[in-house]
């Protein structure tokens, strides 16, 4: 007879007891790939006074939540975390583990999974179910979780397979999976751990710590533009504020923007900023380098203005337009005011 | 010399400049659209290892695993300031992924030994996991500060550092030995003109009998005799097979790798059906109506 198979587990990451975006997102996806297992989907929240955050996470799939609660969880250091989270495994074997790829998960991940002698694959942008036949070992893995990520840069995607123990351990990019809407009426288990922390795990000491929430909301803007190098100063950058105004958008912007100090790196769009999927996307003076691309391509309509025809930005764009965007944005502005 | 610090530093293709496909159809790297580099952030790691060796004193020993020409990043980093370098390197390493990455570069670190810190970049440009400097530490069971922007004091005990987090960033102190992987927060210094005369001449012991063998010379005295001289003038890049560094077989490479790569695709810029509109007052509005009568906007 088949062994019972684990369940789907999601580290719950969260910063002063609001939980991160990502989280709620993974414990949507969760939920599809427990479903598709005929498994539970968990939560392990650690830190201090987080009992509010439990109704939540039932709300978006969870049926279970592993709440640890200690004093010496707060501020996050990685070291207990780790702990928590290696003697959880142990106690309860679950088949897949997902973090954020944030700061903390692609810290902690790899801590944990080293110590477990767990594979762990980076920076998913997608998480699939199916089955696996390793011709060179030949070993046939059945129900694996298909970890699939851009590498080089992004010049690849990849499909990666754990063929080890549990856990399938990953991280997941922020904003690539679909958070799905609450059910307000989902009830779910609460079970409450005490975590065995030893002085050995307390060595990271936290002298001070700056943190301010994120001003830009642009994971969840509908309409966004995005300004580059093409922008040509900070004085400028006026007009994509004004034509974000007009549209009732976000601004963002490309790093190269960021780099030459026209705006702040809350804003940037890329690899090494935000990804984003809104309704509309328009990048002025933007060339479309890989990096900026990976965190915008899935937007479900790009407007490129560029007065470089070769730009790769077109590339990727459905609408563009070859041109100066020191005429074009003022005409858009006053294109959309004719027009409501 | 207070300190010894460990730097280890990455040969990478360079992706971020990439003149075609990144993949030959046959899933292997295309090397000749990638030249190789030094991993960016590995040389902010350097530039923060020679930053304390001014401002503390220390030894900085760089290491690598890779194949052998992978000793070029060794060199590079000689001529910035590190005063010896390690390769690593076996035929046994290969397909290795970070766990088994970061075990190999563990023996390395017990090998060189006595250390009081470990840099790593956070992130190669290849792999881009940036798992391997929290794996080490793990390894070697050492505190990590990961994504560290600068050092803020160092001394015999402790060390600590300013690091960024989401959304801001924390100054942490732990003690040492202990592991941090470095971002790109540092301008790293240019190769200096006389450490590279000096340096250029530095060989591993495979390079130099290549140089003999490419020279028809085969005398092995003389090979040896002049490995000897090198040594004494610090120009010996030392290098380690797996069983120098006394890793276990099982746990290197392919086999002691748990991720298996299925399949790999080239991105191929989606050459969505693209509509070219009139940079004209006319054009640009019409592109206005059609996305305001398919509710894109309004
Ligand atoms: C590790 C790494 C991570 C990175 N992460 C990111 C990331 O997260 N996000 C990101 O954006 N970049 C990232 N980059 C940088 C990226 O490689 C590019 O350098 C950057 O995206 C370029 O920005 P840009 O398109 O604004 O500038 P440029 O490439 O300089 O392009 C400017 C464009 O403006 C056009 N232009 C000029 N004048 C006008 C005008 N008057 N009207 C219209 N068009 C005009 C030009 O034709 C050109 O195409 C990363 C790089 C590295 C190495
Ligand atoms: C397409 C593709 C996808 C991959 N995805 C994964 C994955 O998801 N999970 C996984 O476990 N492996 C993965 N690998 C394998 C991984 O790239 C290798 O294990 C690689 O040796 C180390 O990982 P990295 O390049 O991501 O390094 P990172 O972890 O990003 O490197 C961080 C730092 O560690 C140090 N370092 C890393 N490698 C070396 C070295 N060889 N010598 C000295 N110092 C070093 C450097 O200081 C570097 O800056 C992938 C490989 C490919 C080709």
């Amino acid at each position: 007879m088949a062994e019972k198979i684990g369940n789907v587990w999601v580290f719950i990451e969260q910063e002063g007891g609001k939980i991160a975006d990502v989280s709620l997102e993974l414990v949507c996806k969760g939920r599809e790939l427990a479903n598709r297992l005929g498994v539970k989907t968990e939560g392990l929240l650690i830190g201090d006074k987080l009992s509010h955050c439990v109704d939540t996470l039932y709300h978006y799939g969870c049926d279970t939540v592993y709440l640890v609660e200690d004093p010496r969880l707060e501020p996050f250091t990685v070291l207990p975390f780790a702990k928590v989270i290696m003697d959880m495994i142990k106690a309860h074997k679950p088949n897949i583990l997902l973090f954020g790829a944030t700061h903390k998960g692609r810290e902690l991940g790899p801590r944990v999974a080293s110590e477990k002698l767990a594979g762990l694959t980076a920076d998913c942008t997608d998480l699939q179910i199916d089955d696996f036949d390793d011709k060179v070992n030949k070993q046939f893995y059945k129900d694996k979780l298909m970890q699939i990520r851009p590498a080089f840069g992004g010049n690849i995607i990849a499909t990666i397979v754990n063929t080890w123990d549990d856990p399938q351990m990953v991280t997941v990019r922020e904003g690539v999976m679909k958070m799905t809407e609450p059910d307000t009426s989902r009830k779910g288990k609460l079970v409450n751990v005490k975590p065995e922390l030893t002085d050995a795990e307390m060595v990271i000491k936290v002298i001070e710590r700056i943190r301010e929430e994120k001003a830009v909301n642009l994971k969840g803007a509908q309409i966004i533009v995005a300004g580059g190098y093409g922008v040509g100063g900070k004085e400028n950058f006026k007009l994509v504020y004004d034509l974000a105004e007009a549209l009732g958008a976000e601004v963002a912007a490309s790093r190269a923007a960021v780099d030459a100090g026209w705006i702040d790196h809350d804003h940037q769009v890329g690899q090494t900023g935000v990804t984003v999927r809104p309704k509309l996307y328009i990048a002025c003076g933007i060339s479309g380098s890989v990096q900026h691309r990976a965190g915008m391509d899935e937007s479900l309509k790009i407007i490129a203005i560029n007065t470089d025809p070769g730009a790769p930005i077109f590339s990727v764009a459905h609408y563009g337009i070859v041109g100066d965007l020191n005429t074009v944005v003022p005409l858009m502005i006053k294109a959309f005011k004719a027009k409501v | 010399m207070s300190y010894k610090i460990i730097v280890f530093v990455k040969q990478v293709p360079d992706t971020q400049n990439i003149t075609g496909e990144a993949m030959k159809p046959d899933g292997t790297v295309n090397r000749a659209a990638l030249p190789a580099i030094f991993n960016p952030e590995d040389l902010n790691a350097l530039e923060l290892a020679l930053q304390l060796k001014d401002r503390y004193g220390a030894k900085v020993v760089v290491g690598t695993m890779g194949p052998p020409n992978a000793a070029e990043v060794l060199r590079e980093s000689l001529y910035r300031g590190a005063d010896e370098a390690v390769l690593l390197t076996d035929r046994a390493f290969a397909g290795a992924d970070t766990l088994a990455t970061s075990y190999a570069l563990s023996c390395c670190a017990k090998k060189i030994g006595d250390f009081d810190l470990i840099l790593c970049g956070r992130q190669a440009i290849d792999g881009d996991t940036a798992q391997v400097g929290p794996q080490l530490a793990e390894k070697l069971n050492l505190p990590q500060i990961s994504y560290v922007q600068e050092v803020l004091e160092l001394d015999k005990r402790h060390v600590k550092a300013r690091r960024e987090i989401d959304g801001g960033y924390e100054i942490l102190e732990v003690k040492l030995p202990a592991l941090m992987t470095v971002i790109n927060a540092n301008e790293p210094r240019p190769q200096n003109g006389r450490r590279l005369m000096k340096y250029k001449k530095a060989r591993t012991a495979s390079e130099l009998a290549k140089d003999h063998a490419n020279a028809n010379y085969t005398d092995a005295e003389a090979l040896a005799a002049e490995q000897e001289n090198l040594a004494e003038r610090g120009l010996m890049i030392y290098e380690w097979t797996a069983a120098d560094a006394k890793a276990d077989p099982e746990r290197i490479g392919l086999k002691g790798s748990p991720t298996k790569v299925k399949n790999i695709q080239n991105v191929i810029l989606k050459a969505s059906e693209s509509k070219m509109i009139d940079p004209t007052a006319q054009g640009i509005s019409q592109l206005m109506h059609e996305l305001i009568s398919d509710h894109t906007l309004g």
